[in-house]
């Protein structure tokens, strides 16, 4: 049993988790209030949300480094098309879902028919995505932002459903952080529970067996990129609505992020090992991190600094805790 | 019965002849031993079979059909199923996950997998074969490399396969693990399996073969049934036949 346990690939995250929050709860006043704990929630929901499809490319074993732009990109999407041609703004919403997913699968068809290694590929959409972003945005709206759509149709009603907030005992909770928890949720219900979940694992796993019993290997990772622009699109669409306009240069670097997340829940950078759950837990440690160091009253530039040590200090012990589960 | 027939197959890679006028059969019941040293033409040959590639000359029935397999799943589902040596699992997946790999169980509305079908069937197919796993649940990549093939030759038993193509299964293994996988071998034919065993080691073709292919470069050098051939004449083809005859000459001390 307690074998079972050590073979789960979110132990360590798990335990790296409740160790940063009781570190910061000691340290730290202002974290103990419940209206830190609900932005640390928040922080960690808008790194979390994407940080699910990113594992699950990963444990197919591929990688996204177009993830963060691609956020960027369907929101600059939704918003020129909604404000230029005044439509209501779901149109733009729905378009611009087609566009992400239109990036994942141009990235998942590149990397399937060139045989060029991911990394490669989707930094050549990375670098063409961020380029565009910026240039596109200056044509169309002669500055670097998009034009506020708060007064367009259809704002409010997609603000309720991507940017709102909820009451819980008098602290305000972001909506974002109940999608995070359902986007956990249905990964995890797909990496266990379903035919394409044990593709998943096995196209990255070994991909020569996976194709050799008949597993479409092509299709599944292709779905997986596809995967990445469905959420990046949701987390665009939460950045359009929650700030009215959108900044064409955001979303650079956010795709290490995705991935240190997922790393440090537990996947495995070769592919084949990692969960959903863990790529949360992973999420939970960036936002307290985040959020901690400021609330602790530190310099807020030590962060990254910190991130870096985590995700050593998750490598190795992720690492630690598979050699023990496979030592019988 | 005949499960497969190749006649007269050919297959290039560009200006390289990887396999020339190969004919062939496969019968049900009965092991067919491919010989081979490297580069012989083993790996293209079940390549072909298992529909990995494709031939371009020639012809192969199966069932009396010509066919010409545009993936492994087609293969698969013509009842043609190859363990590879060494890409048969994936180390780091469930032995019952590997055991249902590419044709998973699934049940309701929602179509989830049928965990506790999935688990118990792998447990029973593999105790049948006479591998007891405490927990089907462990990564395959813990089992020893004889127990890994023995797992990949009872999945193939079990989705009914009628033709079990294993390439080198012994290669990597000790004589004991071999002698177990060996078995199992066996036990495929005994069940009506019509079995194509590539190996280069003629001392475990000739312990279980009923029909014997010796390949070089290529081409077909040898075809023979058991009672047409001894080991020790098996084994001197294997090394090289006449060959091995002028070297030892040339290299006998005077």
């Amino acid at each position: 049993m307690t074998h079972r346990l050590l073979a789960r690939p979110e132990l360590g995250s798990l335990v790296g988790a409740i160790a940063i929050f009781v570190f910061f709860l000691v340290i730290a006043d202002p974290f103990r209030q419940t209206s830190a704990m609900a932005t640390v929630l928040y922080v960690s929901s808008t790194i979390g949300i994407m940080a699910v499809p990113v594992a699950l490319l990963m444990i197919g074993g591929e990688f996204d480094l177009s993830a963060g732009v691609n956020v960027t990109a369907s929101s600059l999407f939704a918003a020129m098309l909604s404000y230029q041609l005044s439509l209501n703004v779901w149109v733009g919403v729905l378009v611009s879902l087609v566009f992400a997913l239109g990036i994942g699968f141009l990235n998942g068809f590149l990397v399937m028919t060139t045989k060029i290694p991911s990394f490669l590929v989707t930094l050549g959409t990375f670098l063409m995505l961020q380029g565009a972003n910026i240039a596109i945005t200056k044509q169309v709206s002669g500055q670097v932002a998009t034009d506020n759509i708060s007064d367009m149709d259809g704002f409010s009603s997609a603000r309720r459903v991507f940017a709102s907030s909820f009451e819980v005992g008098g602290v305000s909770i972001r909506v974002t952080v109940l999608w995070w928890l359902l986007f956990v949720v249905i990964g995890t219900w797909i990496l266990l529970r379903t035919r394409f979940g044990n593709w998943i694992f096995a196209v990255g796993g070994n991909v020569d067996s996976a194709r050799a019993v008949g597993v479409p290997v092509r299709q599944t990772k292709i779905a997986l990129f596809m995967g990445v622009g469905l959420c990046a699109w949701f987390m665009g669409m939460h950045r359009l609505f929650a700030f009215n306009t959108v900044q064409s240069g955001e979303g650079v670097g956010n795709e290490f992020i995705y991935i240190i997340a997922a790393v440090i829940g537990g996947c495995l950078l070769t592919g084949g090992y990692g969960s959903a759950i863990g790529a949360a837990f992973g999420a939970l440690i960036f936002g307290m991190t985040n959020q901690g160091i400021v609330y602790a009253g530190w310099e807020a530039d030590w962060f990254k600094f910190f991130l870096g040590i985590m995700l050593l200090f998750a490598t190795v012990l992720n690492m630690w805790v598979r050699r023990l589960a496979v030592r019988r | 019965m005949t499960l497969i027939e190749m006649s007269t197959v050919g297959k290039r890679y560009g200006n390289i002849v990887a396999l020339h006028d190969i004919s062939l059969r496969v019968n049900a019941g009965e092991i067919t031993c491919v010989l081979g040293d490297n580069g012989a033409g083993k790996s293209t040959l079940i390549k072909i079979m298992s529909g990995l590639h494709q031939h371009d000359s020639g012809e192969m029935l199966v069932d009396g059909e010509p066919t010409r397999f545009g993936s492994p799943r087609a293969a698969l589902d013509r009842g043609i199923a190859t363990v590879y040596q060494d890409l048969a699992v994936v180390a780091l997946m469930p032995v019952w996950r590997n055991f249902f790999l590419g044709s998973e169980l699934r049940k309701g509305p929602f179509k989830v997998l049928d965990i506790d079908t999935m688990r118990a069937t792998t447990r029973d197919e593999l105790a049948r074969m006479g591998i007891n796993l405490r927990d089907v649940e462990q990564p395959i990549g813990q089992l020893s490399g004889g127990e890994r093939q023995c797992v990949a030759i009872a999945r193939a038993i079990h989705f009914g396969a009628r033709v079990l193509i294993l390439d080198e299964p012994t290669a990597a293994l000790g004589v004991k693990q071999s002698g177990v996988v060996l078995k199992y071998v066996a036990a495929a034919r005994d069940a009506g399996l019509g079995v194509v065993f590539i190996t280069h080691n003629p001392h475990h073709a000739y312990l279980v073969g009923d029909h014997f292919i010796l390949l070089n470069r290529g081409r077909m050098r040898l075809d023979r049934k058991r009672a047409e051939i001894s080991l020790d004449d098996l084994t001197r083809e294997m090394a090289g036949g006449d060959e091995l005859t002028a070297l030892t000459h040339e290299l006998q001390r005077t």
